[in-house]
């Protein structure tokens, strides 16, 4: 039995201090108040001072507390009993279901060996046309979707949940808006994705540093499923309030802020969750999709930036849709030459024309007179936008890219696509071809 | 032996402070014992009886009261034949035999040996026994792969040595004793062909450093000609996310005319490197006809792996470069990226609780970066042989804004700087280096007063674009417009480079100034033309013809031809001239 402190020393921020000996770095401790059990975890060890930061915050603690260390660090339980539950920020049942306490694994293990990374060549389909056409998720890839407050990320989100072809989902929610948190669990539950899912949700009204544990408990959940063979798709929404929440315990852990309030090690901090996707040569896979909502939508403030770096391209969502422009999937080269021949031309061809009608809207938008060739780029950008980039769209790669070539058919003649001529045999829509001549 | 011992007294992340009753030496390495576990760990700062020490792993489970026990010695690397084709993290561990004997994860508190002790290398002796030796004295010699490995002095033995024997020509493990010496008092000390090196103290035992002068070609054509980089001088690659520093760097690691390339892929993408890692070992060295990796050393320590082993990376990684220098090779050491180096030294510096300077970064970020570059040089080894190291360090500013601290650091000591502008690479122009904002202080391959006359061509062309988007097309003179033409032809057709093409990837130096002297030529021509649309069309023309000629391999047929067709081209414009 561990001994039990009831002597705080202070109480600041989320931050109490307590004396104690033998106590181990990141080790969790259990505190006592009037308001009920709250975990708590060493961030700190100053000779037999040790400061913890309190999961459920300091609110109502009182110097006589209880505190009673457990000798071991964060821990989660795997199993495959935790398909179709809700846990909170500390690994606790949120759903009133069992609580969980079988096999218990630790949280943010080591990283992965280089040497044992493979290169990605696995595409993940979504059936969203926006990234399996012109931006394909890759397995083991690591993207953020670059968004504002007010944007529909979730929603994106939530959908990927649906439609993508993994074995499994994660979901780690951020200080997420209850709304928002509810509005997950019905879509999945009444889409049926419920059961493949595991969802650790956090939400604004929770106390910051839980969420703080959000990627942690994600990751590693999703890890051990991987190394079991599994596909999984982890989504976190939003890791720029996870970047708050370390700002909020480095300043009140009085570090040296380095950019805007962030501590210096942003960067490495966020590196470690995202590095956390990989595929596991001769097991599963790890592929991880964050929202990080952009203050003031500036891709220059630290935690987009900070990301950018990190991961493996980004995708834009603007106005409800997936911005053809900036989105980019870094890995899709390694995949889109291997689904069907005519893929990296759509892909292309029609973002160039769409590149074109947004310059002609901007010239309608100026008083410009519209010739022919205007009027046909107009007519192609309203369907572009409502038949592919449209979010409710979901149709397969393969009819995607049908749909493309009608969408063309419907504006140009051949000629003017500029596509390789053996594609336009082969794809362009038969009877179009004789409408126009 | 009695080890010197401490005791843990405080922990935050990765820095641990210690009571020491004995002596403490700055920079040496201690062990925590953690459990079953050995934390690997490195005095930073000495205060009374404290030791302020970072540690290179994860301090989960770290107590206060935990015993650490000190080395005697600072971080060092092991220097000895077999380095070559290597993958170690940032402290020199062996990545490949560490997945071979703990799988997929990079296990705490785990060390390997360095280099293979269990295979043979023929060793030749070049010296006798009686013969006077100090340190870096070359005893003899073994093969490592296409290399001559000497075998040295250690570089550390200050005395002046006498041979008291030496091995025969033969076969030996790394940890076989090969030579006795004896030093002024008589002592006799034995040495193997290995030895260790502190990687924060540059290797010095050549006879002088000289002044860089030869190009060195890396075959990209806008670094040898416009903005070269000198064999044993430095550069940086700047450039905001997504502009492709990653990718000209790895262009440079395979094309490069250096013996060897070290690939310090410090804080960076896994992902990065594993394509580096799986492709090398497939590519063979145009030069060698060998596998580009026999002459590949990569430190690998990438974003998610520990902080402070990180910040030792590059200095392992220098010191391995400075090592092979002493052969009388030509190394070249890409560092990819600085900026999370420098981030590292801000991490630990906050922890420290230092007085920040800009940004947070420490004040001596600016004297560490100084003193990294300077490692790289041209030397006199004293026998009449030169080696030299290069180094080139990619620079990831915040927000990729170049008016940020490691930026301006940098940009004080390197001898070429090579920015990467997000506005290149959103155009899909590639390299996507800066032609009116980069420079160099180094030689570069082509005549100078040619290479001249195209910067003023490339500027003058910028600022008549600049205005054209003001006054319009009809706005412009048919001669600023022809300035225009010329300057985007030369952009278009030489500055940039196809490196997914075979051809177009590389452009050896001959071929460079080949094609450079004809570019030249056009530059300087009158050409006449009755519209600017006309003039457009033609430079239209032109440049598909000299982009096509990029296609073609050097000294071929095909070069010849299309370079009559180009030629013709341009006649024809002489005789329309002359008609007119």
């Amino acid at each position: 039995m561990r001994k039990v402190h009831n002597r705080i020393l202070s109480i600041a921020g989320n931050v109490v201090t307590v004396k104690a000996s033998d106590v181990a770095y990141e080790e969790l401790a259990e505190v006592r108040t009037s308001r009920g059990k709250s975990l708590a975890q060493v961030i700190k060890l100053e000779g037999d001072i040790v400061s913890l930061q309190v999961f459920s915050g300091s609110r109502g603690i009182s110097t006589d507390n209880e505190i009673r260390f457990l000798g071991h660090p964060m821990k989660v339980a795997f199993s495959e009993n935790m398909l179709g539950r809700i846990f909170d920020g500390s690994g606790q049942p949120r759903d009133n279901g069992p609580d969980l306490t079988d096999n218990l694994i630790e949280i943010a293990g080591p990283s992965v060996n280089p040497a044992k990374r493979i290169i990605p060549e696995r595409m993940i389909r979504t059936n969203i046309p926006m990234i399996d056409v012109f931006n394909s998720l890759v397995v083991s890839q690591k993207l953020p979707i670059f968004s504002v407050s007010g944007e529909p990320y979730n929603e994106l989100l939530a959908r990927i949940a649906m439609q993508a072809e993994v074995d499994m989902i994660i979901l780690g929610g951020i200080g997420l808006k209850y709304d928002q948190y509810m509005y997950f669990k019905n879509t999945l539950e009444e889409g049926g994705a419920l059961n493949r899912s595991i969802l650790f949700v956090h939400t604004a009204s929770d106390p910051i540093v839980e969420g703080l544990m959000v990627p942690d408990l994600s990751l590693a959940v999703a890890e051990k499923f991987a190394l079991s063979g599994k596909d999984v798709l982890v989504l976190l929404s939003d890791m720029t309030n996870f970047s708050d929440a370390l700002k909020e315990i480095a300043i009140t852990m009085e570090q040296v802020p380095s950019n805007r309030g962030y501590p210096g090690d942003l960067y490495s901090q966020l590196a470690r969750r995202y590095e956390k996707a990989v595929d596991f040569e001769g097991a599963g896979s790890i592929t991880t999709l964050a929202v990080t909502t952009m203050p003031g939508d500036d891709v220059t403030h630290p935690v987009p930036d900070n990301t950018g770096y990190i991961t493996e391209g980004q995708f834009y969502l603007r106005g409800g849709r997936i911005e053809p422009f900036g989105s980019l999937s870094r890995l899709k080269q390694q995949v889109n030459d291997k689904t069907r021949k005519d893929h990296r031309a759509i892909m292309d061809g029609m973002i160039q024309l769409y590149a074109q009608y947004k310059e002609t809207e901007e010239k309608r938008a100026m008083g410009f007179r519209m010739g022919d060739w205007d009027q046909k780029l107009l007519k192609y950008g309203v369907l572009f936008e409502s038949q592919m980039m449209d979010l409710s769209v979901k149709i397969s790669l393969e009819d995607a890219l049908d749909k493309g070539w009608q969408i063309l058919a419907e504006c140009f003649s051949p000629q003017e696509t500029n596509f390789r001529s053996d594609l336009i045999d082969e794809f362009w829509p038969k009877d179009k071809v004789e409408a126009k001549e | 032996m009695n080890k010197r011992c401490g005791y843990i007294k405080s922990v935050l992340g990765n820095m641990i402070t210690v009571s020491v009753k004995e002596n403490i030496i700055q920079n040496e390495v201690g062990y925590v014992f953690c459990g079953k576990e050995r934390l690997m760990s490195e005095v930073i700062r000495v205060s009374g009886d404290t030791a302020f020490m970072q540690v290179f792993e994860d301090t989960k489970g770290v107590s206060v009261g935990n015993k650490v026990e000190f080395s005697g010695k600072m971080i060092s690397v092991r220097l000895g034949p077999g380095l070559l084709g290597a993958v170690y993290d940032g402290l020199q561990n062996p990545l490949f035999s560490l997945a071979e004997k703990f799988g997929f994860f990079l296990a705490r508190g785990e060390k390997l040996g360095a280099l293979d002790e269990k295979k043979k290398w023929a060793f030749t002796p070049i010296l006798k026994s009686g013969d006077k030796v100090s340190k870096a004295k070359v005893l003899g010699s073994v093969q490592e792969g296409m290399f001559e490995h000497r075998i040295m002095v250690p570089f550390d033995l200050e005395d002046e040595y006498e041979i008291t024997s030496i091995a025969k020509a033969g076969e030996y493990t790394i940890d076989e004793e090969i030579v006795k010496i004896k030093d002024s008092k008589g002592e006799e000390s034995s040495l193997t062909m290995v030895f260790d090196w502190p990687i924060k103290i540059p290797i010095d035992v050549y006879r002088q450093k000289l002044i860089p002068e030869e190009t060195l070609i890396t075959k990209a054509r806008i670094i040898d000609t416009l903005f070269p980089v000198a064999k044993g001088g430095t550069f940086c690659i700047p450039g905001p996310f997504g502009a492709g520093k990653t990718v000209l760097q790895q262009l440079t690691s395979r094309y490069a005319e250096v013996d060897i390339v070290i690939i310090a892929a410090c804080g960076e993408r896994a992902g990065e490197v594993v394509e580096t890692l799986r492709e090398f070992p497939k590519i063979t060295d145009p030069r060698t006809g060998k596998s580009l990796m026999e002459r590949t050393i990569i430190i690998c320590n990438t974003s998610s792996m520990p902080v402070a082993a990180r910040e030792a990376s590059v200095y392992t990684a220098a010191t391995l470069g400075e090592y092979y220098r002493q052969m009388g090779l030509n190394v070249l050491l890409l560092a990819d990226s600085t900026s999370r180096w420098a981030q590292a030294m801000r991490e630990v510096s906050g922890r420290l609780e230092e007085i920040p300077g800009e940004e947070a970064y420490p004040a001596y970020l600016e004297s560490r970066i100084a003193e990294f570059y300077e490692r790289a040089g041209l030397v006199d080894l004293g026998d009449g042989q030169r080696g030299s190291l290069t180094i080139g360090g990619t620079v990831s500013p915040a927000g990729g804004n170049f008016e940020e601290p490691v930026t301006q650091s940098t940009l004080k000591v390197v001898g070429a700087f090579h920015g990467l502008s997000r506005e290149r690479s959103n155009a899909r122009k590639f390299p996507s280096i800066d032609p009116l904002e980069s420079w160099s202080r180094y030689v570069s391959i082509v005549d100078p007063d040619k290479l001249q006359k195209a910067k003023e061509v490339l500027g003058a062309g910028n600022e008549v674009n600049q205005m054209m988007k003001v006054v319009g097309e009809e706005g412009t003179s048919i001669d600023d417009f022809l300035l225009y033409l010329k300057a985007d032809f030369i952009d278009s057709v030489y500055l940039q480079q196809n490196g997914f093409d075979k051809v177009d990837a590389a452009t050896n130096s001959q071929r460079q100034k080949h094609v450079f002297g004809k570019l030249h030529d056009i530059l300087v021509k009158e050409f006449v033309f009755e519209s600017k649309a006309k003039a457009r069309e033609d430079f239209y023309k032109l440049r598909q013809l000299v982009i096509d000629w990029n296609y073609k391999e050097w000294d071929t047929k095909e070069f010849k031809q299309q370079e009559d067709v180009i030629d013709a081209f341009i006649d024809a414009h002489d005789k329309e001239k002359i008609a007119g």
